[in-house]
């Protein structure tokens, strides 16, 4: 039997999906879930092929929740009207829902499944080229097995940590399995700018720039951190600032 | 506008028009015995001053073309132009050009006759300019129109859109396509409220004011329907104190405030959640309250004014020019929004 779970903050929308799906063969609900939360411990818990997701949940978003995961299930979305994430979504996705479906589409989504995943056993489905469908207000971390939930506000800067992204903020610092283009592309750059390779800073945290050796700056935040600024990413900085 | 001498084609056909005229002149003249250097004299001048003529009708329709009365003026304008030819070829060809007694002659005899001449070209020329100078205008007028056309109905569209809600309305098909088939009779009254709802939004203008207690049942339409989607998460409670329901308040001025706050409350916290209104009179002023529980640690952006309130307050702004009228309030997890409608009496 393949494992499916459902994850949807309305209850009719997860009992539609589940109606739809009892009716096709091979297929067991291991969990419904109302929350992204609830959501990451069914799935690490039962390890289900194929998860429905919806996008726009309490807390975290379907996006957010897919980050926090290692390994990721197959994911059909399923979404009232966003057209913005059909967008972000429609390259990477087995499929995607559309809100209110009918039973032939719903019975299409599945058939697509099943021929990529006989296909594409063991291969992982590619998330990478998932973006944000809007510039983001929150970042998700996962901490031990807390999930952190940084308003975009606090974070101090961003630091390139090998594979990972450490965001500072007066709380501390958390790891986050992304990229520095990606946080480059989803932050608002009214509000932050890379000043650096290894670096992107919050304007609002920057009191000074100062000389530093020739040819370099660096910025010095309201708590007196240094960040390096390179020779690109001066000119960067001030324009950011309206220099 | 473009001038018509800037189109290859319109240029072609119009230096053709004048060795055509130019050459009916030489003919003419050669054929009373005049030697061909006169005929080819007399000729190119005439074709000199009617392109002169033809490139001022051309500029001055180009920047002055009346609406009223534009043949008058173009007939003005032609009848000045053909007296100046007369007079300025007259000048040239006989003080300048040809000094011949039976040339003379001629000339003088042939004034009526190149008159008309120059009348009839000039107002070919004068109709051709003012055709194209029309059609020209007509082509801009009718791009705004469509432009002006096009952005009305954007906005229309816009406001249609922020009414109907597609999120909304889309979610709430789907519960229904779910409640068909276990709870048919639920499925009825949701599509029923819907209806309902859908109409009072669709119906109503957006000017003049109408009792709070009209406003309630079109809030309630909207309640009941998210309370379904939103199963025992969402919980409600309307208070209405003394006479508030008889009080004042321009249409859908409430709605996004509690659009805003069961975003707010269902997006921003996983438990159940309540949203409480409360309106009450006092004095001259009606005050409505929305409350919703939010988590203060994550809320971040949200405080201050919530997403959807901007418009709210501007519209409160247009209609009664005070800017005190959108208040928020935090205490510990629960978020306020206090609209407050001064009643005109």
């Amino acid at each position: 039997m393949i494992k499916v779970i459902i994850i949807d903050d309305e209850p009719l929308a997860r009992s539609i999906v589940e109606e739809f799906l009892m009716e096709q063969k091979n297929f067991t609900i291991v969990a419904l879930c109302g929350d992204g939360f609830d959501g990451l411990k069914a799935i690490q818990e039962h390890k289900p092929e194929l998860i429905f997701l919806d996008i726009q949940m309490p807390k975290i978003n379907g996006f957010e929740m897919l980050e926090l995961l290692e390994h990721k299930p197959d994911v059909i979305f399923t979404t009232a009207f966003d057209d913005y994430a059909i967008k972000a979504f429609e390259s990477s996705a087995i499929d995607y829902l559309l809100k209110p479906f009918s039973k032939e589409r719903f019975k299409k989504a599945i058939e697509k499944w099943e021929r990529w995943h006989v296909n594409q056993q063991g291969f992982q489905q590619d998330f990478s080229e998932l973006q944000q469908p809007v510039q983001r207000e929150r970042v998700v971390v996962k901490q031990g097995s807390n999930i952190k939930i940084i308003p975009v506000g606090d974070i101090l800067y961003l630091e390139s940590a090998d594979d990972f992204v450490k965001i500072h903020t007066a709380q501390g610092s958390f790891l986050k399995n992304k990229t520095m283009g990606y946080f480059e592309q989803t932050l608002d750059p009214a509000h932050f700018v890379r000043t650096h390779r290894s670096y992107i800073v919050q304007l609002a945290q920057i009191t000074r720039i100062d000389p530093y050796e020739k040819d370099s700056f660096v910025a010095v935040l309201k708590n007196g951190t240094k960040i390096p600024v390179s020779r690109s990413g001066y000119p960067r900085l001030r324009a950011s600032l309206g220099l | 506008m473009e001038s018509p001498f800037a189109q290859k084609s319109f240029f072609l056909a119009f230096a053709a028009s004048c060795v055509l005229c130019g050459g009916v002149v030489a003919y003419v003249v050669h054929s009373f015995g005049f030697s061909n250097k006169i005929a080819l004299q007399d000729a190119g001048l005439s074709v000199v001053l009617w392109l002169l003529g033809a490139i001022l009708i051309a500029n001055t329709l180009r920047y002055y073309l009346p609406q009223q009365s534009r043949f008058i003026f173009l007939g003005g304008l032609i009848v000045t132009l053909t007296a100046i030819f007369i007079g300025l070829s007259s000048v040239i060809i006989l003080k300048w050009l040809v000094r011949s007694f039976a040339y003379r002659e001629f000339y003088m005899q042939s004034i009526p006759v190149r008159v008309a001449f120059s009348f009839l070209v000039f107002t070919s020329y004068g109709l051709v300019f003012a055709f194209w100078f029309t059609m020209q205008n007509q082509q801009l007028n009718e791009k705004r129109n469509t432009e002006a056309l096009q952005l009305a109905k954007e906005a229309e569209l816009n406001s249609l859109q922020e009414k109907l809600q597609p999120h909304f309305l889309f979610n709430s098909l789907n519960s229904i396509n779910a409640l068909v088939v276990v709870q048919p009779e639920r499925a009825r009254l949701m599509v029923q409220q819907l209806s309902d709802f859908l109409r009072g939004t669709l119906k109503r203008e957006n000017n003049g004011y109408i009792p709070l207690e009209q406003e309630l049942e079109y809030l309630t339409l909207y309640l009941e329907i998210e309370k379904v989607r939103f199963g025992h998460r969402l919980q409600t409670s309307v208070e209405i104190k003394g006479n508030a329901g008889q009080c004042m308040l321009p249409p859908f001025i409430l709605l996004p405030v509690l659009e805003n706050a069961i975003k707010f409350g269902l997006y921003d916290t996983l438990h159940d959640i309540h949203i409480t209104l409360n309106a009450r009179c006092e004095g001259s002023l009606l005050e409505v309250a929305v409350s919703n529980p939010f988590d203060s640690e994550t809320a971040g952006q949200y405080k201050g004014t919530g997403f959807g309130l901007k418009s709210v307050k501007r519209r409160l702004h247009l209609l009664f020019d005070r800017s005190d009228l959108l208040i928020t309030k935090t205490t510990e997890n629960i978020f306020t929004t206090t609209v407050l409608i001064p009643q005109i009496t």
